[in-house]
């Protein structure tokens, strides 16, 4: 049995800092995407390989989903999303790994990133229209809306983080409650199901931003 | 009473009530969505991704009522 689910271990301190188990888990997660993304794109060619036509299938569709949310040319906004994207399928798969935790299962890393979405929502939005026309659009449709819009970016980015997090720990959660009632074997159709669960949540991330951000950007127009 | 037994009854009670509303929306809008994708199949990529964001938009209310009970439960400030 786990403890509090609003709770992490800590593993060591680094001066005063404590690290804590998904510190370790992302940071483990980061080095590896780093590795395989440098060992992947190191000798491109016209005339692809397997390893190459792999990785121009998943650029390509990541690409073309931003695309069809968007309604503009995905490439400003691809480094952002498909990193976020392939970072938080990287963290729920680390979740069914034995002896780790899925890092998006503590509250600070969905926080984190909706975080870093807030900010490259406005980033491109200034980018976009300007800070003049990006603030102005705070006050569409009337200048009345300006403090529910305000709201709306306080509670949207609220709610990327908690759904998130929601999500990712209730399923490690039904799986360790599962595990100290009914034995070894039992739930692993549930940690299939949460394989899956965190498949569709990065998409619904990912998609989410995008649609932030084509909002901001003035896509949609 | 007990406090502790207090906030337990109550993150049943916020999961349990809590989980019905979006239940039902999240069937209606999977049902419009079928309904939908038989009427028109060469838009269903369109529609299934309008309704996955809205089903998440939607489940946000149960993950809502899920971190209450979380709260009540292991980081209630009234039941130490």
């Amino acid at each position: 049995m786990q403890g509090s689910p609003l709770t992490s271990t800590v593993l060591f301190h680094l001066g005063p800092i404590a690290i804590t188990r998904p510190v370790v888990t992302t940071w483990a997660i980061m080095i590896a995407l780093t590795v395989t993304s440098r060992l992947v794109t190191s000798r491109l060619r016209t005339q692809p390989d397997g390893r190459q036509a792999v990785l121009e299938i998943l650029v390509a569709g990541i690409a073309r989903q931003i695309e069809e949310v968007i309604r503009k040319d995905a490439r400003p906004f691809l480094p952002m999303l498909g990193t976020l994207f392939i970072f938080l399928v990287a963290a729920a798969l680390s979740g069914v790994l034995p002896g780790t935790e899925a890092p998006t299962s503590k509250i600070e890393t969905p926080a984190a990133l909706a975080l870093i979405v807030l900010c490259s929502v406005h980033y491109f939005g200034v980018r976009a229209r300007g800070i003049r026309g990006h603030l102005a659009s705070f006050a569409e449709p009337k200048l009345i809306m300006l403090p529910l819009n305000i709201l709306s970016e306080v509670t949207r980015t609220f709610s990327l983080m908690v759904r998130l997090f929601g999500n990712i720990m209730s399923g490690g959660f039904v799986v360790a409650l599962v595990v100290a009632l009914a034995g070894l074997f039992v739930p692993v159709p549930l940690m299939a199901l949460e394989i899956l669960v965190g498949l569709i949540q990065a998409y619904i991330f990912t998609v989410l931003a995008a649609v932030f951000i084509g909002a901001a950007a003035g896509g949609a127009k | 009473m007990d406090p502790k037994l207090i906030s337990i009854i109550g993150a049943v009670l916020a999961v349990a009530v809590g989980s019905i509303a979006p239940a039902l929306a999240e069937g209606r809008s999977v049902a419009a969505a079928m309904d939908a994708i038989a009427r028109q199949p060469e838009a269903a990529g369109t529609i299934s991704r309008t309704l996955f964001v809205g089903l998440a938009m939607i489940e946000t209310m149960a993950i809502y009522c899920l971190v209450i009970a979380l709260l009540l439960l292991f980081a209630n400030p009234y039941a130490r």
